[in-house]
């Protein structure tokens, strides 16, 4: 739960930085929907590897990019 | 070539125009070409080669600021535009003939064709872009295995085709087949169903354009032959994710860069590329590595740079471009570890460190900070920032850093591209300066 609200609030802070426009995320929503670019989504992965101390993208494991807010979220749930 | 808002025929051109007469009026002349439709500015870079002495093509997301110094650079007299008020502000623009039209069913004859020095445009130090001087020839040095492909070929690219890499596509495109190509800020879902309209069959971009359609959850909209990226560095993860979504699709990594050309194409699914392509004897691409950075000899190579960047271009002596990519060895496999001299690759665009310091180095607290890279797996590598407080009370009492951070990146936003501004900045006790008294820069 501690790690679904970090990224939450990191998506919101990240949007409001980039004046991007949020739409309410739940785990249905499809990350290419949710009104953040891939520069967003970088400043986010980079803040959780700060924050968690963990980057599931580079591990040898993950070769599934994640599509939704969901899968997004369990990526950094399974190795957090 | 299928673009956003229609359909264009090139090969129209061969008993037509789209500057018509007006064509004439720009023999000899240094060409500035402000023309933000892709198919519009394709065609007119087709009839101006053998017509202008010099074609200075900029990308669509050159800022109207900067055309002012590209344009004195290169000694531009005429231009080529969307409409005059594009070329308004520039000194020394004679002429300025507007495109958009379809071509003219005018018959123009090329008599006394010369050759054209065709002028690409690429990053520079301080955000103001360098000017890279090529020829059709050094152009189209690397299509010749291009010409060996079956059609019909359906080529899509996110590039823009203005930069050397997405040139590279509509060259191939021309050799025999057609072109999507994306719009300057097109979303992604709208190009993939343009290019599954289409039937792409070869398809281009960065590892970061990739990243971007695999999670859109989308990459099942197209269904390519041929699958490249180049641009930046293909890792791992990014390859056999592609590998996954089109298993059938020739998987095939390239290194290029304006200066150097096209240097090889890799199609193992590996990532780096295979130490035998060193230094083989006889190859027409020349590959070697020298003080830890590939060097690149080809007839593809650049000519140099245009203006004050000239003497910076970086030739060697014997005549190899040195790409600043530091290069590791491992098992037989040559892998790229980043840049030397600190230039970060964000998703393709090049960031040099010294301009984001400069800006966060303004703030009344900072001391000193250190921009570098970190590896992400979204665009390839993000900016992070490193800081170091100022001694004393400069203008009261220092913030928290949680403050300190919000202002420093409020200030970067303010005169920096969003690309540009750091991800995270930390605030550190201190950096390693050398004896020389320089910033350390660790490589990668």
């Amino acid at each position: 739960m501690l790690v679904r609200s970090t990224i939450g609030s990191l998506f919101e802070q990240v949007a409001a930085e980039q004046e991007r426009k949020l739409v309410a995320l739940t785990d249905d929503t499809r990350l290419i929907d949710c009104g953040l670019d891939s520069l967003s989504f970088a400043i986010i992965v980079a803040r959780l590897e700060d924050h968690l101390g963990v980057d599931p993208f580079s591990s040898a494991a993950t070769t599934d990019f994640p599509v939704t807010f969901g899968d997004f979220v369990r990526l950094y749930e399974g190795i957090a | 070539m299928y673009g956003a808002h229609g359909t264009t025929d090139l090969a129209s051109l061969a008993h037509g125009s789209s500057l018509g007469e007006q064509l004439e009026e720009l023999r000899g002349r240094s060409v500035l070409l402000v023309v933000k439709d892709p198919a519009h500015a394709a065609l007119a870079l087709l009839e101006l080669d053998g017509v202008a002495a010099r074609l200075v093509i900029c990308p669509a997301d050159l800022r109207p600021e900067q055309l002012p110094a590209v344009a004195r650079t290169a000694a531009c007299d005429a231009a080529v535009a969307d409409s005059a008020a594009a070329v308004a502000g520039v000194e020394g623009i004679g002429r300025c003939v507007t495109v958009g039209a379809e071509p003219l069913p005018t018959r123009v004859g090329h008599a006394g064709a010369q050759d054209t020095e065709w002028i690409l445009l690429t990053s520079g130090t301080s955000g103001v872009p360098k000017l890279v001087r090529h020829d059709l020839a050094t152009l189209t040095y690397a299509l010749g295995d291009a010409r060996r492909e079956a059609p019909p070929i359906v080529w899509g690219t996110f590039y823009d085709i203005r930069r050397y890499g997405g040139l590279q596509i509509l060259l191939r495109a021309l050799l025999g087949g057609s072109l999507v190509s994306a719009d300057p800020g097109e979303a992604i879902l709208p190009f993939l169903e343009r290019a599954r309209a289409a039937r792409v069959t070869h398809i281009s971009g960065t590892p970061s354009h990739w990243r971007k359609v695999l999670m859109s959850g989308a990459a099942a909209t197209i269904a390519p032959h041929y699958v490249r990226l180049s641009g930046e560095i293909a890792d791992q993860p990014v390859l056999d994710a592609l590998r996954a979504a089109y298993p059938e699709a020739v998987l095939a990594h390239a290194f290029a860069s304006t200066e150097a050309g096209v240097a090889f194409e890799v199609r193992d699914g590996c990532a780096g590329f295979p130490a035998g392509l060193l230094d083989a004897p006889g190859a027409e691409t020349r590959l070697t590595v020298r003080d830890g950075t590939l060097r690149i000899r080809s007839r593809g190579n650049a000519h140099g740079y245009l203006g004050k960047d000239a003497a910076g271009f970086p030739r060697g002596p014997d005549g190899a471009i040195d790409t600043g990519d530091l290069i590791e060895q491992r098992s037989g496999r040559c892998y790229f570890l980043g840049r030397r001299g600190g230039v970060i690759n964000v998703g393709g665009l090049k960031v040099y460190p010294e301009e984001i310091e400069a800006v966060i180095n303004a703030h009344p607290w900072v001391r000193m900070s250190l921009v570098r890279s970190r590896r992400s797996p979204i665009t390839g590598a993000v900016v992070i920032a490193d800081v170091v407080l100022a001694d004393g009370t400069p203008g009261g009492a220092c913030p928290a850093p949680e403050e300190l951070t919000r202002q420093l990146l409020e200030g970067c936003r303010r005169s920096l591209a969003a690309y540009k501004v750091p991800a995270t900045i930390r605030v550190v006790p201190g950096l390693e300066v050398s004896a020389s008294g320089k910033l350390v820069r660790a490589n990668a």
